[in-house]
């Protein structure tokens, strides 16, 4: 065994022309921590992603009376209760501004994902997603995965400022960037490494050699820039190395069927079904490995939701319509709200159908639900809704209701980038900048 | 510090003087702002491959969504970052492109050698003359010999692994369509003239901004060879190009890019209108309305050299059925566009009351007084309008009793009122409001909710009762030619205008009033301005 390498290896699948060779699970080509799977000693990995819905909550519909484990749910959680343990549920966390000018439905949302406040999209540091991508996002397809059901083209995934990740807004279109050409079934008998894969690999190391020269020829900022740009060759490289490899097998695994056409815009009834069929590509695609990291909005964060026939959008709404006198909270707004609760259902359904090692692929995640804000109608920033689902690979600890008492909400994302196994003791700036985890998170 | 700015005056002076290419147009010294890294935008993308291999190579890609800063996409060019997305999607596009320039179907026209004893050999000087001849479009700059040679090494590399000349090259031509050098337009100063605070572009530089600035995509042959003959750098030689530039058909293309940029169509991208308030709309409607705006556009400005302010008052358009069913006109052509004249009184004055800016300012359901107030602002007169507080209190605007507000004008009544409202809504309203005869798609109404709508308002001190009114106001606004002249530099340079570049704005100024507010002679003036292609090397460092 000694004297086999990755190298060696794939030499001699090259080579032949010599089909179904059956990888040995070679450790050295496993990097995560996690739970192994009792029937091939293989590493479960575990994912991380972030689940967005825009414009808040209505606080008395959404937090729960009670913390600790024995909370009753309250009316825009109770679709949640199969999974009440599989949640902690967060609420009283807060964006501190400092100062910062409150841009409606980004300063929070950015705040939380970066633990910088902004006063604009132009982002002071790279979120979350990025940051713990970049420690567990490398040896897959796909670095990340970003998904927005609402028909617009909208991210909250930056490494820098100028750098969305831009997200996938048509199933279809997510059904053939992952499945589509390039995609390995893991479970497939014959393997057969495409030769032109090679010749990909050597055209972007050529492309990287002048990588010196041109970092001398160009100012700080672009040379950022210039930087980002040969991060995204090197994953591209990655990617290709991967399919070098034959894929290591997968339990359970079934190729999807294509999603059918439907159209997508902003409609509720529409984005639902949109966000169902995009949450079961994606599901499946962190089951086969695509990827280990992704990011979803279901509403952009000034919410574009609509209802058939109506002529304001959620966003709209919060703002104008009035309190219901008898309910004490905006009725039409709350529509929404609920809805997208029912949505989070959809998601955590898709997730946990999926059998991995003796529980199922949410037990292997950390997935982290957010809004932009609490109050929509104020753009209040302060007690944004979270929740954290998923144990991480036994990482993290769920099934309560924790009150943040107006924390930082750094501490949640301390916490988690923790939790995946990144050397950090502290994040975030000024107020936010905090080296106190969420100790009842962690397992 | 005062006295190196003198002493760079001074030197300018004199060497504009030695070099006898003071071209007398009373342009002030240049000053310059610094180089821009600017990734091609998509239509650039698209133009710059079918201008290279022809309009019938296949782009297959996805691009994403263009990053808007300070307004304008020209600007999000010079400060976008490269996602893995997007490198996965220029690999994608560029595999495609090139299977395409050497598959069969194209190879004897696209590929201008054979190899000579056969494809199943490897012959070094055909992929070298292949790497040459589509290099120097590519990267808009002969290649370097390393280049040529890496890139003949990845033809090889190629050969050897697949047994295919042909194949060899598409790898080599999909390696030079990924590079930094031809995604981004890296721009170089003159190599002597390093030390110097403000320096010109290199003549391959200089010629690439030339080129995406009046053509919207890479220097063509003649451009390239101007450049190599050292042309540009004399007044005479930069005028020649320039003015073919300005004549050829592709200038259509740059006008077009900069009103799409300028108009903010990249919205129409995820634009939703409910489909049971607006039966009508489609995406034919959606992709006609903007095109009817852009042929508005280049008919008035290129093909009728008209006056740029008139843009917002004629009634000279083109429409399709799909557009006519909106506007409630006839049209007689079955498929295609047919030059229309809105009836006078009609309130189809000027591009601001057509549909493509009337859909885009609106909510998905109804008009927006607010958004379009603030489009007129931001996109036609540069004044900004701040985002609103974000604590605001709306207890006003939410009164219950209040229940009977049938048009927008009641509506939008207390946000003009309360005080945290009115600093902004007292400035976007009164001109939205007047367009409020106007849905939310933009069909003409003169009722809503059964209440008839009173569209008058004012701008800045001239009041009017509607859209028509408007059209003449924004005609005559003094900031409507110089926000143009603003945006257009921008556009043509990729970066916000710099402090020092305020007399050389007036400059431009005078000269766009002098020529009768002509836009292609404003485009021709900042080409051949020496400020167009100086870069400043001071300002840039103290950035840093």
């Amino acid at each position: 065994m000694s004297k086999i390498n990755r190298r060696t290896v794939l030499r001699g699948i090259l080579q032949g022309s010599a089909v179904g060779v059956a990888l040995p699970l070679l450790n050295c080509f496993l990097t995560d921590s996690g739970r192994a799977l009792a029937a091939t000693g293989r590493r479960i990995p575990v994912r991380f992603g972030t689940w967005i819905w825009g414009c808040g909550f209505i606080p008395e519909k959404w937090v729960p009376t009670a913390t600790g484990a024995s909370f009753a749910m309250p009316e825009d959680l109770q679709p949640l209760e199969p999974y009440r343990n599989k949640l902690a549920i967060l609420s009283g966390f807060d964006v501190k501004l400092d100062g910062v000018p409150n841009k409606p439905h980004i300063t929070g949302c950015l705040g939380l994902r970066t633990g910088v406040p902004v006063p604009n999209e132009s982002v002071k540091a790279p979120t979350l997603d990025v940051i713990i991508g970049d420690e567990i996002g490398k040896n897959t397809r796909f670095r990340s995965l970003e998904i927005s059901t609402s028909g617009t083209e909208r991210s909250y995934s930056y490494r820098a400022a100028g750098s969305p990740n831009p997200s996938e807004v048509s199933p279809m279109a997510l059904y053939q960037r992952i499945f589509g050409p390039g995609f390995q079934d893991p479970n497939s008998v014959d393997f057969k490494p495409d030769p032109s894969t090679m010749v990909r690999q050597s055209v972007l190391s050529a492309v990287q050699e002048d990588r010196q020269r041109l970092m001398r020829e160009v100012g700080v900022d672009d040379r950022r820039r210039l930087d980002e740009y040969f991060t995204s060759i090197r994953q591209l490289e990655e990617q290709l190395a991967l399919q070098l490899q034959p894929p290591a097998p997968v339990q359970n695994f079934t190729m999807p069927k294509a999603p059918p056409n439907v159209p997508f815009d902003s409609e509720m009834d529409n984005v639902l079904i949109t966000h169902k069929l995009m949450a079961g590509l994606l599901a499946k695609a962190l089951q086969c490995n695509q990827t280990r990291v992704f990011n979803l909005l279901l509403s952009d964060t000034a919410s574009n939701l609509r209802r058939k026939g109506s002529t304001t959008t959620h966003h709209t709404l919060t703002h104008e319509e009035p309190t219901d006198p008898q309910l004490g909270y905006q009725k039409e707004h709350a529509w929404f709200a609920t809805r997208s609760m029912v949505a989070w259902r959809d998601f955590l359904d898709e997730v946990a159908a999926i059998p991995e090692g003796d529980g199922t692929l949410l037990d292997n995640c950390l997935i982290l639900a957010h809004s932009d804000c609490s109050i929509a109608k104020a753009h209040a920033v302060e007690g944004i809704p979270m929740m954290i689902a998923g144990n991480a690979g036994g990482k993290i600890r769920t099934g309560f209701h924790l009150a943040g008492n107006a924390d930082p909400v750094t501490r949640v994302g301390l916490t988690l980038q923790q939790a995946m196994g990144l050397q950090v003791e502290r994040w975030g700036v000024m107020s936010m900048e905090t080296n106190r985890t969420v100790p009842e998170l962690l397992a | 510090m005062q006295s190196r700015y003198v002493l760079t005056g001074a030197l300018a002076v004199l060497l504009t003087a030695l070099a006898g290419c003071g071209n007398g147009t009373g342009e002030p010294d240049a000053v310059g702002g610094p180089a821009v890294m600017r990734r091609l935008t998509e239509s650039q993308y698209r133009a710059t491959v079918a201008d290279i291999f022809g309009p019938e190579i296949p782009v297959a890609a996805r691009f994403e969504r263009a990053l808007r800063e300070d307004g304008l996409i020209s600007i999000g060019t010079g400060r976008a970052g490269m996602s893995p997305f997007s490198i996965e999607q220029y690999d994608g596009a560029a595999l495609t492109v090139a299977a395409a320039v050497v598959g069969e179907e194209h190879r004897a026209k696209l590929v201008p050698c054979q190899p000579k004893s056969g494809a199943s050999q490897f012959d070094g000087e055909c992929a070298k003359r292949f790497v040459e001849h589509y290099g120097m479009p590519l990267f808009r700059r002969p290649l370097r010999d390393e280049e040529v040679t890496r890139f003949v090494e990845a033809a090889r590399a190629g050969q050897d692994r697949l047994g295919d000349f042909y194949a060899g090259l598409q790898f080599a031509l999909a390696a030079m369509m990924v590079s930094p050098e031809f995604l981004l337009r890296i721009e170089r100063p003159q190599p002597e003239e390093k030390q110097r605070e403000v320096v010109q572009l290199d003549a391959w530089s200089k010629a690439t901004r030339l080129s995406y600035f009046l053509t919207n995509s890479t220097p063509d042959e003649e451009l390239l060879r101007a450049a190599g003959a050292g042309e540009l750098e004399s007044g005479r030689g930069l005028q020649r190009q320039v003015d073919r530039l300005v004549a050829s058909p592709p200038f259509e293309a740059a006008v077009r890019a900069f009103f799409q940029d300028m108009l903010q169509f990249d919205k129409f991208g995820d634009l939703a209108k409910d489909p049971l308030v607006y039966p009508a709309f489609n995406s034919t409607v959606a992709a006609d309305a903007q095109e009817q705006t852009l042929r508005t556009i280049t008919h008035l400005l290129i093909d009728e050299k008209g006056d740029y302010r008139d843009l917002f008052t004629t009634r000279n358009t083109f429409l399709t059925r799909a557009l006519g069913v909106v506007y409630r006109v006839p049209v007689a052509t079955r498929n295609g566009w047919e030059p229309t004249v809105f009836e006078p009184g009609k309130h189809r004055d000027g591009i601001q009351s057509q549909v493509a800016f009337l859909a885009v300012n609106s909510h998905p359901g109804r008009s927006s007084a607010t958004l379009r107030g603030k489009a007129l602002r931001e996109v036609f007169l540069c004044q900004e309008v701040p985002d609103p507080p974000a604590n605001v209190d709306f207890a006003v605007v939410q009164d219950p009793s209040n229940v009977a507000m049938p048009t927008a004008r009641e509506r939008l009544i207390a946000h003009r009122t309360e005080p945290a409202c009115a600093g902004c809504h007292a400035i976007t309203d009164p001109v939205g409001l007047t367009l409020e005869n106007f849905d939310g798609l933009g069909t003409y109404r003169s009722v809503e909710n059964g209440a008839s709508i009173d569209a008058s308002g004012d701008l800045d001190g001239i009041a009017f009762n509607s859209a028509d009114g408007l059209a003449q106001a924004l005609h005559d606004h003094p900031e409507t030619p110089r926000c143009l002249v603003e945006k257009m530099y921008r556009f043509a340079v990729g970066r916000d205008t710099e402090m020092e570049e305020r007399p050389y704005m007036d400059y431009l100024n005078r000269e766009f009033k002098a020529s009768g507010y002509r836009v292609p002679e404003l485009m021709r003036t900042i080409a051949l301005s020496e400020n167009f292609s100086a870069i400043s090397t001071v300002r840039d460092a103290e950035v840093e």
